[in-house]
C-alpha cells in the first residue's frame, strides 16, 4: 500500500512538469489558434539558458533566480519570434502553422549543439531539496514534493490571472471570439503578444525546472513535444484545467501501468488519446471549434484538369525522365527512384490534404506499412518482388481502413493529432515488437527480383508506378467521387444537406491514399533493401508535409515538384553539411512566410496573371496545371 | 566554448573531405566513411577525429601500396535510409575502395545488407549488435567494436563473483536493451544455475520517466540490478536512484557506463562501485596507448573518447586490410581480412576467420570519483578474444557463405 | 388519404433552461407556399433545422409523406426528397456555379461513388438548366467565392432544386437581394412550386415578399405559435402586431421601407 502511495505521488511529481509545459501550449492555442510545433524548442531553450546560469551564479537565490531568469529571457525570445514570424500567418491555415513552427524547432537544434556542445549537461540539484523525505517508510525526493505543490499552485495562479485581472478577461475573450476583442477596441496584436510570451514562458520553465531532474541535451525537444500534444488534446484544446487533468492522467497512468506491463510507455499516452478522441471528439474539456477556418485553404480558383498542352507537357515529360537510365550513372538512378518515390508519396498526402481537406499528420504510417508489408511477406513467404508490393499496398490498406474509421470522426486539429497519434502506434509496435519486425534492427534483405536489380530497370519500375499511381490520383480528384471531397472541404454543412455522406466519403479517401502512400513504401522498401521503423516516424511525416506545402497545397498536384524539390535538397544538403537541419529550418521558415503557395502555386499565378490580362476573365487559369499557361 | 571550437573543426573537417573526390587522383585510395554527424556530434566527433588523427599518421608513414589514403566521410541523420543513398553515392560516384563506419545498429545492418546485395567490403566500427556478425553476418562485413555479446561475456563473468541471487534488469525497450539483457541473463544464469530474475522494466529509449521506474525496481528489493540504459536516461535513473536510495546495499552492473561519452556527463554524481565496461582513457599505462594518447592530445588539444578509439583503429585495420590485399579488389580484402592482425590502441587485435569479428576488447572496471569526475577504478583489460562463443556455436548461429 | 407532405405535431426544443422552440405544430400540402415568420430569436432557424435533421427535437415529430423523420441525418432526410437552403448562405466556395449544381445533381442520381469519369462533363445540360431557371446562366463558370451575396441566394435555390424536392426549406431565401431581385426570386420558387407541386416553407424578414407569396402564414413568438392562417387573416391579428410593435416595426413601416 505504502508504495502504490509512493508510486502515486511519484506520477504526480512527473504531472507537474508536464503540465507546466502543456499549459503553455494550451493557452497560447486558446488565443491565437496556433499550435505550437516550437513549444517543445523553448522548454529545451529554458533548460540550457537555466543551466547556464546556474552554473554561474551562486547559492539557492542564484539557483532559483537562474530558473526564473531563463524562463523570462526564453519568454522575450518567444515573443520575438511571435513578433517576426507569427504575425505574419495568423490567417494563414492551420499546417502553414504547424510548418513554421516546426521550422523554428529545426533551427533551435542546431542552434543549441553550437552553442552547447552536443555533450548532455547534467544540471545542479536543487539547493535545498537534494535529499528525500520518508513518507510511509518509501524514500521520495524532496524535489519531487516541490513539484507536486507546484502543479496546483501554477494552475490556482493562472486561474487568478485569467479571472482576476484585466488582462486575463481579455485573454479568455479572445479565447472564446478573437473579433470580438478586437472589437472591443484592444489592441490585438500585442494581446497575441503577451499571450504567447506567457505560454513559452511556462514552457521554459517546465524545462528549467527538469535540471534537478537530470540532464539537458538537444533532443528533449522532441521528447516532449509529442507527448504535450497528447496531453493537450486530451485535455481538449485550450483548456487550462483539461491540460491539468490530462497530464495527472497521463502521469498516473504510467506509473502504474508500467507496474503491471512494463513496456507499456511508450505506446501508452497514444492509447489514451485514441481512447479519449474517440469517446470525446474535443478532448476531455474542449469545445467544438467553431467552423471558423480551413484546415487546408481552400483555392478560389477552381481546379480544372490538364489541357492539351499540359498533357504534352507531362507526356514530354514523363518520356524525358525514362530516358536517365540511358545517361546517368547508378548513384544518380538511386537518387532518382528515390525522388520518384516521395513523389508519389507526396502526391497521396496531397489527395487527403489539399483535395480532402483532411490533414494528416502521421501520413509516414502508411508510407511505413507498405514498407513493412512488402518486407514482412517477402521474408516470411519468400514472395517474388511484385507479390511484395502488393502485400506492401494491402497492409498500408487495412491499416487506413483501421486508422481511418476512426479518424473521420474527428476535424481540424484533433484528426490531425489522431492520425499523429496512430502513427506513433504504428511505430512503436515496429520498434518494440522485435520478434516480428526486427524491432529497431529492422528487416533485411528486401532486394528487388533479378530483372529489376539493376538500378536502371528498378528505377523504370518506380518511374511507371509513380507515374501511374500519380495519374490514377488525379483521375479521381475530377471524378464525382473526387467532387465529393472537395465538396466536404469546402462546406460540410452544405454537403450533408445535399446527400454526401460525409464520414465514409473521408473515409474512402483515407484508404486510397493510404494505398497509394503504401506503394510508395513498398517500393522504397526495395529501393533501400531493408525497413526500419524510422519509415513510420515523424520525421517521414512531416518531410511529406513540407513537400506538399513547397509544391504549393493549393494545387492538384504541386506536390510532385514540391517532393523531387525538398528530397534532391536534403540530400544533397546531408552529402554536404553536418548542419542540414538549421538550413531545412530557415527553408520552411521562408516559405511559409514568403511563399505560402508554393514552387508550382507561385509560378501558376504568375502564368495566370500574364494570361488573364489580355481576355480579362478572372482567373480561370487551372491551379498549377498546363492550363493556366494557356493564354 | 572549448566544444563549439571542435564542431567548427569537424565541419571544416568535413566539408573538406567531401570537396576531395573532385581532384581525385590516380594516388589515392578513398575509403567511404558514413556515421551520424549531425543526429550524434557527441559521439561521432572524437570518432571524426581518431579517423583523421590515423589516417595522417599512415600517409605520414607513406600512405598504403604507395597511394594516399581519404577518409570520405557523410552523414546518415541517424536513418538507416539515409545511410544507403550515401553508400550509394560513396560507392558509384566517388569510386571508395570500402565502405566503413556507422554507429547505431540499425544503420549498421543496413549498411551491411548493402554490402551483402552490392558485393562491397563494408568495415563496420561503432555498432554493437550481435546480428551484424552472426544471424544477419555476411562475408562482406567485418565489424571492429566488441560486441554486445562479448560486453555482456565480460559483465557476466565478474557478475558471477557476486553473492547477489535476486537480479532485476533496467533496459531501453529496444532491440539492443532487449538483446542485452537476454545475453547477459543467459550467460549469467549458466555460471549460476542459483540466480533469480525478479523483475524486469523496459523504459522507452531518450524517454524515461525515471521516478516510476526506480520506485518500481526498488520495490522488487533485488540484490543486483543490471542496467542497459545510457546517455540522458542514465543521468535521470542514477539521479532519481541515488534520491530514493535505489542503489544503496546493492550491486549494480552496468553496460558500457565506463565509456567516457556516458561517464563525463555524471561527474561528481557518478554513482560509486557499479560495475561496467569502458575505457579509463588516463589510466591506460601500455606503450601503445601512451602513444596514440600523446599524439591524440597534441592535435587536438583534448582527450580521446572510446569512439576516438574506434575510428582510430578502423582506418588502421582498413590500412592493413588494403596493404595486405595488395589492391582495393573486394574479395582480395575479404581474403586478407579474414584473421589478419592490425594495431590498435589497445594492442593488436585479430579479426576472427570464423565470423569476421574483430577480438579488440574493453576495459572492465568499477566506477568511482576522483577530483569531481566519473573514473573508473581497477579497470582490467579483456581481450575479446576470450569472451566469444565457441566455434560450432558461432557456425549454427552465421548463415553460411 | 394520402398523409399531408409536411407534418409537425408537438416540436420543442430547448437548450439549458431557454424553450427555442415550444410545442410548434403545423403542416403544409403540396403545392404550398407556407412562411414562418417572426422576430429574431423566435425559434424559427431551430424550428428548420429540426426540420431536415440538423438537430434532433426533445420532442414531437417531423413527417415527411407520412415517414417519421426521428433520428435521420440531414443527408437522409435529403434523400426523402427534401431541398434546402441556408440563412448563411452554404456553397463550395472553390466550385463554379455550374459544379455546385452538379455535384447536388449527382448525389441526387447517386453517382458521387465513381472514382473514374470526369465529373465536370456529367450532367451538365440538366445542371445549366436548372442555373438558368434561376437566373444564374450568366455566370456558370465563376467561382463560388467571387458571387455576390443575392447570387449565392439563387445558387441555393437551383443547389435545392437538383434534388427534384417534394419539399423545400428556405430560410430567408432574399435576404441580402434588393428589392426588385427579391420579388423575382420569389417568383420563380412560387412557379416552380406551383409547376411540380413542390411544397415550399419559407422564413422571412421581408413582409412584401410574404404577403404576396405566401399561401398560408405561421407566426412563431420566443418558440410558440402565435397565429396562423392566411395572409389577409394574420395581418388583422392583435397578436401579431402586438409582437411586431415590440420590435418597433409595424407592416406599414415595413411596407413603406420597401415601397
Amino acid at each position: 500500500m505504502d508504495f502504490y502511495f509512493s508510486q502515486f505521488l511519484t506520477g504526480l511529481a512527473g504531472a507537474a512538469s508536464l503540465f507546466l509545459v502543456a499549459s503553455g501550449l494550451s493557452i497560447i492555442f486558446g488565443v491565437t489558434r496556433i499550435v505550437n510545433f516550437a513549444h517543445g524548442a523553448f522548454y529545451m531553450a529554458g533548460a540550457y539558458i537555466a543551466w547556464s546560469l546556474t552554473e554561474r551564479l551562486e547559492g539557492a537565490v542564484g539557483f532559483w533566480g537562474g530558473l526564473v531568469i531563463a524562463a523570462i529571457a526564453v519568454a522575450a525570445l518567444g515573443a520575438l519570434v511571435e513578433i517576426v514570424l507569427l504575425r505574419r500567418i495568423y490567417h494563414a491555415p492551420e499546417l502553414f502553422q504547424l510548418l513554421a513552427t516546426f521550422g523554428v524547432t529545426l533551427v533551435f537544434q542546431d542552434l543549441a549543439v553550437m552553442i552547447w556542445g552536443p555533450e548532455d549537461l547534467v544540471g545542479r540539484r536543487a539547493p535545498g531539496l537534494r535529499g528525500a523525505v520518508d513518507v510511509f517508510g518509501q524514500a521520495i525526493p524532496a524535489y519531487d514534493l516541490f513539484l507536486i505543490v507546484l502543479g496546483p499552485t501554477v494552475l490556482g495562479l493562472l486561474w487568478l490571472l485569467f479571472h482576476k485581472t484585466r488582462f486575463g478577461v481579455l485573454v479568455r475573450a479572445a479565447t472564446q471570439d478573437r473579433d470580438m476583442v478586437a472589437a472591443l477596441g484592444v489592441n490585438q496584436k500585442w494581446l497575441f503578444t503577451a499571450v504567447f510570451a506567457l505560454g513559452v514562458f511556462l514552457a521554459a520553465l517546465g524545462g528549467a525546472l527538469q535540471l534537478p531532474r537530470g540532464g539537458v541535451n538537444h533532443a528533449m525537444d522532441l521528447q516532449i513535444i509529442v507527448e504535450v500534444f497528447v496531453v493537450v488534446v486530451v485535455g481538449g484544446l485550450g483548456s487550462v484545467p483539461g491540460a491539468f487533468v490530462a497530464a495527472l492522467l497521463v502521469s498516473e497512468l504510467n506509473a502504474f501501468g508500467i507496474l503491471v506491463l512494463p513496456q507499456v510507455s511508450l505506446v501508452l499516452v497514444f492509447l489514451v488519446m485514441a481512447v479519449v478522441l474517440v469517446i470525446r471528439p474535443f478532448g476531455l474539456f474542449g469545445r467544438p471549434e467553431g467552423p471558423a477556418r480551413a484546415s487546408v485553404s481552400a483555392t478560389v480558383r477552381p481546379w480544372q484538369p490538364l489541357g492539351t498542352s499540359g498533357r504534352v507537357l507531362a507526356v514530354a515529360a514523363i518520356a524525358a525522365a525514362a530516358c536517365l537510365p540511358l545517361v546517368a550513372g547508378n548513384y544518380i538512378l538511386a537518387v532518382g527512384s528515390e525522388l520518384l518515390i516521395f513523389a508519389l508519396f507526396a502526391a497521396s498526402l496531397q489527395f487527403i490534404m489539399s483535395t480532402g481537406g483532411l490533414v494528416s499528420f502521421g501520413h509516414a504510417a502508411y508510407f511505413g506499412l507498405g514498407a513493412y508489408g512488402a518486407a514482412l511477406v517477402t521474408k516470411a513467404f519468400g514472395l517474388p518482388m511484385l507479390g511484395g508490393i502488393a502485400s506492401g499496398v494491402a497492409l498500408a490498406s487495412i491499416g487506413a481502413v483501421v486508422f481511418g474509421w476512426f479518424c473521420v470522426r474527428l476535424t481540424g486539429v484533433y484528426l490531425a493529432m489522431l492520425t499523429l497519434a496512430f502513427a506513433q502506434i504504428a511505430w512503436s509496435v515496429a520498434f518494440q515488437w522485435t520478434a516480428v519486425t526486427g524491432g529497431d534492427n529492422g528487416i533485411l534483405g528486401v532486394w528487388p527480383d533479378g530483372w529489376a536489380s539493376r538500378p536502371g530497370a528498378f528505377y523504370w519500375l518506380c518511374l511507371t508506378a509513380a507515374a501511374l499511381g500519380i495519374a490514377a490520383l488525379r483521375v479521381v480528384v475530377f471524378s464525382p467521387f473526387g467532387f465529393a471531397m472537395r465538396a466536404l472541404r469546402d462546406s460540410p454543412l452544405r454537403s450533408e444537406a445535399i446527400g454526401i455522406d460525409r464520414k465514409r466519403t473521408q473515409w474512402t479517401a483515407f484508404v486510397i491514399a493510404g494505398a497509394a502512400a503504401g506503394l510508395a513504401g513498398a517500393l522504397f522498401a526495395y529501393l533501400k533493401g531493408s525497413v526500419f521503423p524510422d519509415t513510420l516516424g515523424i520525421p517521414t511525416s512531416v518531410d511529406g508535409l513540407v513537400m506538399v506545402l513547397l509544391g504549393g497545397v493549393e494545387t492538384v498536384s504541386g506536390a510532385v515538384i514540391g517532393a523531387i524539390l525538398f528530397r534532391a535538397l536534403t540530400i544533397f544538403l546531408m552529402s554536404y553539411t553536418d548542419a542540414s537541419k538549421l538550413v531545412l529550418g530557415l527553408l520552411i521558415i521562408v516559405l511559409v512566410v514568403a511563399f505560402p503557395r508554393g514552387v508550382v502555386g507561385t509560378l501558376s499565378g504568375l502564368l495566370a496573371r500574364l494570361g488573364a490580362r489580355p481576355s480579362a476573365t478572372p482567373a480561370m487559369a487551372g491551379s498549377g496545371q498546363a492550363r493556366g499557361g494557356t493564354p | 566554448m572549448d566544444t563549439r571550437r571542435t564542431i567548427l573543426t569537424g565541419m571544416a573537417l568535413g566539408a573538406g573531405m567531401a570537396a576531395l573526390p573532385a581532384l581525385a587522383q590516380q594516388g589515392e585510395i578513398k575509403i567511404g566513411e558514413i556515421n551520424s554527424y549531425s543526429g550524434l556530434p557527441a559521439f561521432t566527433e572524437p570518432y571524426r577525429k581518431g579517423l583523421q588523427l590515423a589516417a595522417e599518421e599512415v600517409n605520414a608513414k607513406g600512405g598504403v601500396l604507395g597511394k594516399k589514403l581519404v577518409v570520405i566521410t557523410k552523414d546518415d541523420a541517424g536513418k538507416p535510409a539515409d545511410a544507403v543513398t550515401a553508400a550509394n553515392e560513396l560507392v558509384s560516384r566517388d569510386e571508395v575502395a570500402m565502405i566503413a563506419g556507422a554507429f547505431f545498429s540499425n544503420v549498421g545492418l543496413a549498411l551491411a545488407d548493402y554490402a551483402k546485395q552490392k558485393k562491397i567490403f563494408y568495415l563496420a566500427g561503432e555498432p554493437l549488435t550481435d546480428a551484424m556478425v552472426w544471424s544477419s553476418g555476411n562475408r562482406y562485413t567485418f565489424r571492429l567494436r566488441p560486441s554486445n555479446y562479448m560486453q555482456a561475456a565480460m559483465l557476466a563473468e565478474e557478475a558471477a563473483k557476486l553473492p547477489a541471487k535476486k537480479w532485476a534488469t533496467i533496459a531501453p525497450n529496444y532491440e539492443y536493451g532487449q538483446s542485452a539483457v537476454k545475453v547477459f541473463k543467459e550467460l549469467l544464469s549458466k555460471k549460476r544455475p542459483d540466480i533469480e530474475w525478479v523483475g524486469e522494466q523496459w523504459p522507452p529509449q531518450g524517454k524515461i520517466d525515471a521516478g516510476p521506474v526506480v520506485q518500481a525496481i526498488a520495490a522488487l528489493k533485488p540484490d543486483a540490478i543490471l542496467n542497459v540504459t545510457f546517455g540522458p536516461d542514465l543521468i535521470k535513473l542514477v539521479r532519481e536512484g541515488n534520491t530514493r536510495g535505489l542503489f544503496k546495499g546493492r550491486s549494480v552492473v552496468s553496460f558500457l557506463t565506463g565509456e567516457p561519452e556516458y561517464m563525463d556527463p555524471l561527474k561528481d554524481e557518478t554513482p560509486e562501485g557499479w560495475l561496467v565496461t569502458g575505457y579509463p582513457w588516463n589510466n591506460v599505462k601500455t606503450p601503445e596507448h601512451e602513444a596514440f594518447l600523446k599524439a591524440y592530445q597534441a592535435k587536438f588539444n583534448d582527450y580521446p573518447r572510446l569512439g576516438s578509439i574506434v575510428g582510430y583503429s578502423l582506418v588502421n585495420a582498413a590500412a592493413a586490410i588494403i596493404q595486405k590485399a595488395g589492391s582495393t579488389d573486394t574479395e582480395k580484402m575479404i581474403e586478407a581480412a579474414r584473421g589478419i592482425s592490425f594495431d590498435t590502441p589497445f594492442g593488436k587485435a585479430t579479426f576472427r576467420a570464423i565470423d569476421q569479428q574483430s577480438t579488440l576488447g574493453a576495459f572492465v572496471g568499477k566506477t568511482g570519483v576522483k577530483d569531481g569526475k566519473g573514473v573508473m577504478v581497477d579497470p582490467v583489460y579483456r581481450d575479446g578474444a576470450d569472451y566469444l562463443p565457441s566455434d560450432d556455436e558461432v557456425k549454427k548461429m552465421r548463415p553460411q557463405d | 388519404m394520402t398523409p399531408p407532405l409536411l407534418q409537425v405535431e408537438h416540436l420543442s426544443k430547448a437548450y439549458g433552461g431557454v424553450h427555442a422552440v415550444r410545442d410548434v405544430s403545423f403542416s403544409l400540402e403540396a403545392g404550398e407556399l407556407l412562411a414562418m415568420i417572426g422576430p429574431n430569436g423566435a425559434g424559427k432557424s431551430t424550428c428548420f433545422n429540426m426540420l431536415n435533421g440538423q438537430i434532433w427535437p426533445d420532442s414531437g415529430s417531423v413527417r415527411i409523406a407520412g415517414r417519421d423523420t426521428a433520428g435521420l441525418t440531414p443527408r437522409e432526410v435529403w434523400r426523402l426528397g427534401v431541398g434546402r437552403t441556408f440563412q448563411i448562405t452554404a456553397t463550395f466556395p472553390s466550385m463554379t456555379v455550374r459544379e455546385n449544381v452538379q455535384l447536388a445533381l449527382l448525389s441526387h442520381e447517386g453517382r458521387l461513388w465513381r472514382l473514374f469519369g470526369y465529373a465536370a462533363a456529367d450532367m451538365r445540360g440538366e445542371a445549366e438548366r436548372l442555373c438558368a431557371l434561376v437566373g444564374m446562366d450568366r455566370a456558370l463558370d465563376r467561382p463560388c467565392a467571387e458571387l455576390a451575396y443575392g447570387d449565392l441566394k439563387r445558387l441555393e435555390l437551383a443547389v435545392a432544386l437538383a434534388n427534384a424536392p417534394k419539399l423545400l426549406l428556405m430560410d430567408e431565401p432574399t435576404a441580402g437581394m434588393a428589392p426588385a431581385d427579391r420579388v423575382a426570386m420569389m417568383r420563380v420558387a412560387a412557379e416552380i412550386a406551383a409547376e411540380q407541386r413542390i411544397g415550399i416553407l419559407f422564413t422571412e424578414h421581408d413582409m412584401d415578399v410574404v404577403f404576396e407569396h405566401a399561401s398560408r402564414i405561421i407566426v412563431l413568438d420566443r418558440g410558440r405559435i402565435i397565429a396562423a392562417g392566411s395572409p389577409a387573416a394574420i395581418r388583422d391579428d392583435p397578436a401579431v402586431k402586438a409582437t411586431y410593435l415590440g420590435e418597433g416595426l409595424t407592416f406599414s413601416a415595413a411596407e413603406a421601407t420597401h415601397a
